[in-house]
């Protein structure tokens, strides 16, 4: 019950698990069961096609953290499971971002933003533009308020993904 | 690789896990295999409902230690087994539920009799899987298996589509299994050991709390030898009740919020709590917040996830219970010295005249507690009982001592009104020659009584002592105490007669007004070779004490 750390914060969590149907129900029916709130999941094939990588970004204490991690490992589909140290990660995000331009004016300041921001346009017609942009929550989330003035039509963001840096890694052996 | 359908290699899997029973009902979508069933070895009880053919299989597996399997068909069938399945879950017994479905092609297209029962299952299972193909017939049900009987046991669900059990493939049974994300630890931490070691050695009022998980894994004499080397009291969970002899001189009952005053306080007054094979559930800890307020505690669990869940212990340790009790016996044993320990001794002596004291209560008539102990007086030390839940489950866990493990099975975790009976029928096929009694309340004997068919029809004779206050009497109890008498919905008028009620279903009946016509039924009970149920009238103001009100800490006991 002592040295517990109340402090709430984001978690990154990287989990190889089956690359089978029925995996990612388990693993959020266990979030919904449990009541741990996911934050944002993305899932997809890893280095092996008999596998796939989960990065699960959650909002909470040190010992809910360990919880979920404890509960992640007790899954059977659920093969390795690590918290990323934030200072030794690295996590990007994508997002797709439709933007209003009425006219030239708006239309080539969305352009100049989205070179600032080292993004892409993807998509153009006559009113709008869709913006590619990837990048740390913060950057994805700074350049979505720049946009709003112009108005945002739709957004759609992936979730984070992430690997820790250098040799460490999260792989079955 | 030998040529057969879907459904012979299920049977024939189950034939090589040793299954030697099945409790189940059959349907369309399990008809494959009950044609297989026809001509097997294999003994199939035929329940009268799903869920009581998931507790049968729950008692069986809790009585023998094997695994229990049960069967039901799609949709409603599988449906019925939920509430069994949840039950084995909560308590870790390993049970494999095996569930036909409908054909591959039909799935998803909202068919007769389709269920996602995957979906509905995963949340209380170890693990399920759905066959894809005959073929990985033999693959999954070895899965299964180990799941269901390794690490923190538990059910596991085998959902067939019926199409699978008809089609013939090459089928090979020597395929090994591969699991990457399932390895129970089993061996305790040496580090963690020596910390727990120390920590025992220098405790002056150490306390040892005993769960579900030393039974599980046979623990029980590296306990008692733990126990008497370190002179600690020896509690017990309801789960973990015969883990320990409870006439043995260390042994102080249950704790929790019906436990004894000897476990209960001294719980609370511990310096060194051991906790063993138990997860520290609302029921047993109390108010969480004051849980034993100056002890340190040794949290020992196969399943890590349940360390740090309810309660933050000083040493965890992720192991088997009996590996872990057995190394730390061998390092105590050579350091510790002799320990008087008089004066906690003493204490724990104090609370269990308190404790014996309670045999006397109770209202007018039949006194639960001490019919409780003419039952003990009665029963051989190895008759297995189950009970059901509310009043006459905790009467039986606070007054009737159990001496061996496997002889009280009980539904701790869901608390499953209706789970005694059909567990009993379970239990006394694992054990058929010993004497098995379901403690019951009328309420949770209601529940599930058509099974009286399935204990005649299937000559499993097994005795039914039904405490009868024509009450929800827990609820009744909570509304006495907490809810100013206020009895809403909890008077049970219209109940049927117990007695004609058992004769009707060809199984006999009694009705007894003193605690001698009652030992003159149970002794008629035990010598029957069909089923008995033994209607018990009781006063409906009756209450189960010792309780502790929710919310408050383990000492603040109401006694009478």
């Amino acid at each position: 019950m002592t040295n517990m750390i109340r402090e709430e914060r984001i978690h990154v969590i990287s989990a190889l698990v089956e690359h089978k149907p029925g995996v990612l129900y388990s693993v959020s029916n266990m979030f919904r069961r449990r009541g741990f709130n996911i934050e944002s999941i993305s899932v997809g094939e890893a280095e092996r096609p008999d596998l796939a990588r989960m990065t699960i970004t959650i909002r909470g204490d040190e010992s809910t953290v360990e919880q979920v991690v404890k509960q992640l490992k007790k899954l059977i589909c659920v093969i390795k499971v690590s918290i990323l140290d934030p200072g030794n990660m690295v996590s990007r995000e994508l997002a797709l971002i439709k933007v209003s331009t009425p006219d030239a004016r708006a239309r080539s300041d969305v352009i100049n933003y989205t070179e600032i921001f080292k993004g892409h346009v993807v998509d153009v017609a006559h009113e709008s533009l869709v913006i590619e942009i990837t990048g740390d929550r913060d950057k994805i989330n700074a350049f979505i308020e720049l946009m709003k003035p112009f108005g945002i039509r739709e957004i759609a963001r992936t979730g984070i993904a992430a690997l820790s840096r250098g040799m460490r890694s999260v792989k079955v052996e | 690789m030998v040529r057969m359908s879907g459904a012979k290699a299920l049977i024939e899997s189950l034939q090589r896990e040793n299954v030697e029973v099945i409790f189940g009902i059959p349907g369309g979508a399990m008809l494959p295999v009950y044609d297989i069933l026809y001509d097997s070895d294999i003994r199939h009880v035929l329940m009268r409902h799903e869920q009581c053919a998931a507790h049968a299989a729950d008692g069986y597996a809790r009585a023998s230690g094997k695994v229990g399997v049960c069967m039901a068909t799609s949709g409603p069938g599988a449906t019925n087994l939920v509430t069994g399945i949840a039950n084995a879950y909560m308590d870790s017994s390993p049970v494999v539920a095996i569930t036909g479905q409908v054909p591959r092609s039909f799935i998803g297209k909202d068919a007769f009799q389709e269920t996602d029962i995957i979906g509905i299952t995963t949340p209380i299972t170890k693990c399920n899987f759905q066959v894809g193909s005959a073929a990985e017939i033999p693959k999954i049900v070895k899965t299964a298996f180990y799941i269901a009987s390794t690490g923190r046991r538990g059910p596991v669900l085998i959902d067939l589509p019926k199409d699978t059990q008809i089609e013939e493939d090459e089928i090979n049974f020597d395929e090994m299994i591969e699991l990457r994300g399932y390895k129970p630890t089993y061996d305790p931490h040496p580090l963690q050991v020596k910390k727990a070691v120390q920590l025992l050695i220098e405790a002056e009022r150490p306390v040892i709390i005993a769960g579900g998980g030393i039974i599980a894994s046979n623990a029980c004499s590296e306990l008692i030898a733990l126990a008497e080397a370190l002179v600690a009291p020896v509690a017990t969970t309801l789960m973990g009740k015969g883990a320990i002899p409870e006439n043995h001189p260390l042994s102080v009952g249950m704790v929790g919020m019906h436990g004894t005053v000897a476990a209960n306080h001294l719980v609370q007054e511990a310096d060194v709590i051991l906790a063993v094979g138990m997860r520290f559930s609302d029921r047993t800890t109390g108010n969480i917040k004051t849980f034993c307020p100056d002890g340190k505690i040794i949290h020992i669990d196969i399943d890590s996830s349940e360390i740090g869940k309810n309660i933050r212990p000083h040493i965890p340790i992720v192991a088997d219970a009996k590996k872990a009790l057995q190394a730390i016996y061998d390092q105590l044993i050579k350091k510790i010295e002799k320990k008087e320990r008089s004066e906690w001794l003493n204490k724990m002596r104090e609370f269990k005249g308190i404790q014996e004291e309670m045999f006397k209560f109770g209202g007018d008539g039949i006194k639960p507690p001490a019919l409780m102990a003419e039952i003990r007086r009665i029963l051989p030390n190895d008759a297995i009982i189950t009970t059901e839940v509310g009043q006459n489950q905790m009467w039986a866990a606070l007054y009737l001592r159990v001496y061996k493990p496997r002889t009280f099975i009980s539904s701790g975790g869901l608390g499953t009104m209706g789970f005694g009976f059909p567990a009993a029928i379970g239990a006394k096929v694992a054990c058929p020659n010993v004497p098995v009694v379901d403690i019951a309340g009328d309420g949770s004997f209601i529940m599930t009584e058509q099974d009286l068919a399935a204990s005649v029809a299937g000559k499993i004779p097994v005795i039914v002592v039904v405490l009868n206050n024509s009450m929800l009497g827990m609820v009744a109890q909570w509304q006495r105490l907490f809810y100013d008498r206020r009895y809403s919905s909890v008077d049970l008028r219209g109940l049927p007669d117990f007695v004609k009620l058992a004769e009707a279903y060809g199984a006999q009946g009694f009705r007894v007004q003193s605690v001698e016509e009652f030992r003159e039924a149970l002794k008629a009970a035990i010598n029957s070779d069909v089923t008995t149920v033994i209607d018990v009238p009781i006063s409906p103001e009756e209450n189960v004490f010792p309780m502790v009100p929710p919310g408050d800490n383990l000492k603040k006991l109401i006694l009478r």
